[in-house]
């Protein structure tokens, strides 16, 4: 029984955490000695999959629907998980991917696992380890079910290569009876969002005000990073509740965690802990975040960014 | 005009996070249990409809009696009714089960849920029971407008927001930006005192299986000490973060 992926695209292009999500199924498939399947829609060239080991591809063209339609998205899913008789399903933690999820799982009868951070550590019955109380733990979790639908944690897995030659099928765009639609998407598109980046910049009470945020943004901008703060700051209006991370904000799973000025409260770091390295920048050694980082400069923001910022634009060039 | 939030009762967001009983059990020894945060920006926003329109609110949890005390805490910040599903949850997709059956019993018009819990983390009962239910759900709720019998409603996505219009029934997964933090209602005296006289009503559970069981917990491995670095000597970190961390 072949593994399905569901490989998410923007605008035409695979997205990295769809490569991801088909890295881990590609390990999932030869372990359980199947297939991979990927789904995609609206995807202009899906090649990149053979990279990853992908070994059919089914692409479904929308056809002018250009907005993601959850019900219609699963319902898609789900015929061809029944026709392809598939047992094990990833998406990835992207906000579309989360939002589709538990929907799918109900949808395709199988049993949700969410925040998934490892390959499964047994088959039958299929266990896998996931994060929960925000980070501050993980739980081992059984499938009763015979079919599942696992959702892997950004980064959790990383892109891993396996040469392949896809089979290229076009997939069927479900209908669906559901009166939901979406009327229009509002997307900065050229900013690195918090669910893509691989680094992420974040600043705290630290920096004073909201006019002193070009130092955080030169520093995500040289870095390729994307923008992040804490709650006090979203709050006060200094910086959008989308920048917003930690236990009630935005979860960060990043490879690299820069925090300048924030204390590191439980909450915070209860949301961004998943992150593989975490730098502090912090003019009180006291400061919660030291133990939590991995680098630290106990330092004033104001002194240490731009000479950062410096160097970097130095190396960058 | 109905509505329902649910409610999940969760360790207060400063908790250790311990566990006894061989890993198996969460250890709730001096820890607060309060309303999901994600649920009480939920519970604000049908508060708001309860005093502009008349709305009813009722709030609803699965759980046993030891989540009494949150749901007098949702009664006195204005819900008019609760339920108690008498139920130990053992997963999203068994508490998504016990929430449909009540869905289906009584007619609500607008079902609340949160984003996420911040226990389980599952972000799943809100899209299971829709699908249960073969309701509209728009997760990370951000904005919600009735006209009538439909609704405007804006989801938070990466890097943006999208916004959606479906008609009712509809469930949402509210979160921060539904309300704001400023606009949480504190139960003052009289709320507290009205609470105790309002219908706090206790229902069997149906009989589901749990979709999953949790074999035991972990918790993370320690941690090394930080590096620290000199603030003059930017050229360290970089060349750490390049050469050891390797993530530059
Ligand atoms: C229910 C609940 C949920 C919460 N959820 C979240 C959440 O999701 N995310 C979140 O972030 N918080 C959350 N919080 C808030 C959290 O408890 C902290 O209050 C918050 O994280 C602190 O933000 P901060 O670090 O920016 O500010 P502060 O704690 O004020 O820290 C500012 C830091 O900046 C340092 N600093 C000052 N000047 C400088 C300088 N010139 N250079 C360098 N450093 C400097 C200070 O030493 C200090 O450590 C939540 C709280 C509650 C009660
Ligand atoms: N035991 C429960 N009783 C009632 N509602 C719940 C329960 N558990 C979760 N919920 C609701 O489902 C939302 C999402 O929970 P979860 O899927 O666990 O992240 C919560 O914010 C609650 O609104």
């Amino acid at each position: 029984m072949p593994v399905v992926v569901y490989v998410e695209s923007h605008n035409g292009v695979i997205k990295k955490a769809g490569l991801e999500v088909a890295s881990y199924g590609r390990a999932i498939a030869s372990a359980t000695q199947t297939y991979l399947v990927a789904v995609t829609f609206n995807t202009d060239d899906a090649s990149i999959l053979n990279i990853h080991g992908v070994d059919k591809v089914y692409n479904i063209n929308t056809k002018g629907d250009s907005f993601f339609n959850v019900d219609r998205y699963s319902a898609s899913l789900v015929s061809i998980i029944e026709n392809e008789k598939a047992d094990i399903i990833v998406v990835s933690a992207s906000a579309d991917g989360r939002y589709l999820g538990p929907i799918l799982a109900v949808g395709a009868q199988a049993a949700y696992f969410s925040n998934v951070v490892a390959l499964p550590s047994s088959y039958d019955p299929l266990t896998v380890k996931r994060s929960c109380y925000t980070n501050k733990a993980f739980n081992k979790s059984v499938s009763n079910k015979r079919r599942a639908v696992i959702s892997l944690s950004s980064n959790a897995f990383g892109l891993k290569e396996q040469p392949s030659s896809a089979e290229n099928l076009e997939g069927e765009y479900s209908t669906s009876k559901s009166t939901l639609k979406v009327t229009a998407v509002d997307k900065v598109t050229d900013k690195v969002t918090i669910a893509d980046a691989d680094i992420v910049v974040s600043g705290g009470r630290g920096l004073k005000g909201p006019e002193n945020w070009h130092l955080i943004e030169d520093l995500a901008t040289v870095l390729g990073a994307a923008t992040a703060c804490s709650k006090p700051v979203s709050d006060m209006g200094w910086r959008p509740h989308s920048e917003h991370v930690g236990q009630t904000g935005k979860p960060v799973a990043s490879n690299l965690y820069i925090a300048i000025g924030v204390s590191g409260a439980i909450q915070h770091l209860a949301g961004i802990n998943s992150s593989k390295v975490k730098v502090v920048i912090n003019n009180d050694p006291e400061a919660p975040f030291f133990k939590a980082a991995d680098y630290g400069i106990v330092g004033d923001a104001f002194e240490v960014l731009p000479k950062l910022i410096e160097k970097l634009k130095a190396i960058k060039q | 005009m109905n509505i329902l939030v649910c409610i999940s009762n969760v360790p207060d967001t400063t908790s250790k996070i311990n566990f006894i009983d061989e890993n198996k059990t969460f250890d709730t020894n001096g820890v607060q249990f309060i309303i999901n945060p994600n649920d009480e920006f939920g519970l604000t926003r049908a508060i708001w409809l309860q005093q502009k329109s008349g709305a009813k609110v009722t709030v609803v949890t699965v759980g046993d009696v030891s989540c009494e005390a949150i749901l007098r805490k949702c009664l006195a910040i204005g819900a008019d009714q609760a339920i108690r599903i008498d139920t130990v949850p053992t997963d999203g997709f068994y508490v998504a089960n016990q929430l449909a059956d009540l869905c289906k019993k009584e007619n609500y018009d607008l079902i609340i849920v949160g984003r996420e819990s911040i226990d389980y983390n599952g972000a799943m009962v809100g899209g299971m029971l829709a699908s249960l239910l073969s309701f509209p759900y728009v997760s990370n709720c951000i904005h919600l407008d009735l006209d009538g019998s439909t609704v405007s409603l804006q989801r938070e996505i990466d890097g943006g927001k999208e916004t959606l219009s479906a008609n009712l029934p509809v469930i949402l997964g509210a979160q921060k930006g539904l309300v704001e933090e400023s606009d949480l209602i504190i139960p003052n005296m009289r709320g507290i005192m009205q609470a105790r006289q309002k219908p706090l009503s206790i229902q069997s559970p149906s009989n589901i299986e749990a979709a999953t069981t949790v074999e035991h917990f972990e918790k993370p491995n320690p941690k090394g000490p930080v590096k620290l670095i000199d603030a003059n000597d930017v050229d360290s970190l970089i060349e750490l973060l390049q050469n050891e961390a390797k993530v530059l």
